[in-house]
């Protein structure tokens, strides 16, 4: 078997490629539903209802898209520099732990400012976390070659053990009876509702002006010429002279900024205090998100919003005919996987025989 | 505090608990070598070591014996081998996005077969795990120690030499190299590139199922959720740790768990003095400074994480 690179991208292809994906990804997971003992057919039904049926389940798949969409740029930007930040989870983690210490210690007064400025403070505290908690690995990697896969990986979890430790410690609710659960920020903090009668809140307005703004910056700016040229070959652009090491921390900055709001805006627009199992794998979710947008922007957003689709859609056609949630953790890697051999199969024809 | 220390690295239940630590991250890293000495970055390993965790366990609940659960591990973690594969070396697709693609749909599918399985249940079913081989306690120094280990903790030392032997010794290991180092001269000399990476992969990926398998079938009597923990990922630093080389492997993997093995014993000791986190922490923050220091003097594998295709510069 070999690859024969395409004279020219197939146009079909291009439609074909995520269509073929997703009737693939589909079809494997139905074989595991009828595992499960339960109706294929239906099933599907129930999963698509459930996340795009009805004015609740739009909304529900909305709220649960916020940090998706924040998460996913996280990885597109870094991964368009070819800084391979896994560390998102962390990151979110650390945006949440800032965003209570800015909103929530001592009943959200252990900063004598007005409300507005504390807001403000607060999502910059976030996204300063996060940037922090990944410029670290970035440097690492810039001026010791330390891979940075594995050092985000690794660091995911100690920003989990630190969050622990906080909800044990200074940031403990006193009224958690024993949940390891932070106190909560001052309500005056709290996003507004962008839906009425829904749980849809500005965070949702927030990142996407920011995938607006960064499609902008990687298009139109210098810096995302930079940004584009030190992925594309970093040897080649440190040859024309662009800043190789400080386009990369600079990304690694605005990555790790990213999943730091997408933290904040859980706290503040969600659920109100932080807890340990606040993001069920967001960070992680966002790379898958950012692959099946070929990187691109606003190809994050419909990525997140089709992952989310499918989380919220399985849960409830889990509660309907019992079938594991764990199957939305299985359509997500299947449709990953199956994207990359699609993109793979717009570009690259494959030879069975040499 | 060093009267402790010292009893501490006295006893004899010390270390058996620092080789039980480090029997799957042996297993691991010996499989992560493998890949990578052939060009191939496996970070599927983390979910791998979940699949071969499950699958083992199952296998034994089902009723077969304890080796045939090893086996099945085994062969579950060579099909994800395989699939990496076919992904990397056959479609030449991102290493990295792959492995972790394939991290994603091992423990998601595990964690999905669970569930099918045993529905409601709360408290995990458990099965007769392995056995310490108390009949090793007469052997010189090295006994009491080695009679409180099971078969695969054995199985997991012995692999040492031999991994080793493999690689620098005969011409299997010798190919293995070549396509890790340089693919076009070792397609020069008559291999083909993707068959010998390919093989690579799937073993190195037995082993890490096999890693799996010793958490379920000899470290505990269950399969839990997140059982695995990040181990996988410490295999992967490990590997840099110890420059590619099984010996240091070895050492790096003992190393490590003699440091977790502390880190539990003065938990314990220290009793709430420091937040338990910070001794969790340890582990973790250990592998990222064995990354640090090594990362001067590492000398990667030529080729790895790049694709390779024929003809192409």
């Amino acid at each position: 078997m070999r690859l024969e690179a395409r004279s020219a991208e197939a146009r079909g292809a291009l439609l074909w490629a995520p269509l073929g994906a997703i009737v693939f990804t589909l079809a494997v997971c139905a074989l595991l539903v009828a595992w499960a003992g339960a109706p294929v057919g239906r099933s599907y039904a129930l999963l698509f209802e459930g996340a795009f049926g009805s004015r609740f389940a739009w909304s529900e798949t909305l709220t649960r898209a916020t940090p998706l969409v924040l998460t996913g740029l996280a990885a597109a930007v870094a991964f368009r520099a070819r800084l391979y930040n896994i560390g998102a989870e962390g990151q979110l983690y650390l945006g949440a732990l800032a965003a209570v210490a800015v909103g929530g210690l001592h009943g959200g007064a252990a900063w004598p400012l007005p409300a507005p400025l504390l807001f403000i403070g607060m999502l910059l505290g976030g996204a300063l976390a996060g940037a922090l908690w990944l410029l670290g690995p970035a440097w690492l990697k810039q001026r010791l070659g330390v891979d940075e896969v594995v050092s985000t990986l690794l660091l995911n979890f100690i920003a989990l053990l630190l969050v622990s430790m906080a909800l044990d410690g200074p940031m403990k609710d006193p009224l958690g009876m024993g949940w390891p659960q932070s106190v909560a920020i001052d309500p005056a903090l709290e996003f507004g509702k962008l839906l009425a009668r829904s749980r849809v809140h500005n965070g949702l307005l927030l990142a996407l002006v920011l995938a607006v703004l960064l499609w902008w910056v990687e298009r139109a700016t210098t810096f995302g010429f930079a940004l584009q040229a030190v992925g594309a070959n970093a040897r080649a652009a440190a040859f024309a002279g662009l800043p190789v090491q400080r386009t990369v921390l600079l990304t690694a900055l605005m990555s790790g900024a990213l999943a730091g709001l997408a933290g904040v805006g859980e706290v503040a627009g969600r659920t109100g205090y932080l807890t340990l199992d606040m993001s069920p794998g967001y960070g992680y979710s966002g790379i898958v998100i950012a692959m099946l947008a070929g990187l691109h922007p606003l190809g994050v957003v419909a990525g997140a919003v089709f992952v989310a689709g499918v989380l919220v859609g399985a849960d409830s056609m889990s509660r309907a005919v019992g079938v594991p949630t764990y199957l939305a953790d299985v359509i997500v890697a299947v449709a990953l996987l199956s994207m990359l051999v699609a993109t793979l199969l717009t570009r690259y024809r494959v030879r069975w025989r040499a | 505090m060093l009267q402790t220390l010292l009893d501490l690295f006295g006893s004899a239940a010390f270390w058996i608990a620092v080789l039980r630590i480090a029997t799957p991250l042996v297993l691991g890293t010996l499989g992560v070598l493998l890949c990578e000495r052939a060009g191939v970055l496996n970070l599927g390993i983390e979910g791998i070591m979940v699949a071969g965790a499950f699958a083992g366990w199952l296998a034994v609940y089902q009723g077969h014996g304890l080796w045939t659960g090893v086996a099945v591990a085994g062969a579950v973690g060579a099909g994800c081998g395989l699939l990496h594969a076919l992904l990397t070396v056959g479609l030449s697709v991102s290493q990295h996005v792959s492995g972790l693609g394939l991290t994603m749909l091992a423990s998601s599918l595990s964690y999905y077969g669970y569930r099918v399985a045993f529905p409601k249940l709360t408290t995990p079913p458990t099965i007769e795990p392995f056995t310490p081989l108390a009949g090793l306690a007469g052997l010189p120094l090295m006994g009491p120690v080695l009679a409180g280990q099971t078969a695969l903790t054995l199985v997991a030392l012995l692999l040492v030499p031999c991994v080793a032997y493999v690689l620098q010794r005969t011409p299997a290991g010798l190919a293995l190299r070549m396509v890790g180092e340089s693919p076009a001269a070792a397609e020069g000399q008559g291999l083909s590139v993707a068959v010998v990476r390919t093989l690579a992969v799937v073993a190195g990926s037995t082993l890490m199922g096999l890693a799996g398998a010793f958490l379920t079938l000899s470290a505990f009597n269950a399969f839990f959720f997140n059982m695995v923990n990040g181990r996988g990922w410490v295999c992967v630093a490990l590997v840099v740790f110890a420059s590619w080389r099984p010996g240091k492997a070895l050492w790096g993997a003992l190393l490590f768990a003699t440091f977790d093995a502390l880190q539990l014993r003065l938990q314990q000791q220290a009793g709430g003095a420091l937040p338990y986190q910070l001794y969790l922490m340890l582990p973790y923050a250990l592998s990222i400074l064995a990354l640090v220091v090594m990362a001067r003097r590492a000398a990667y594998p030529q080729a790895l994480m790049k694709p390779y295709r024929k003809g192409e510069r």
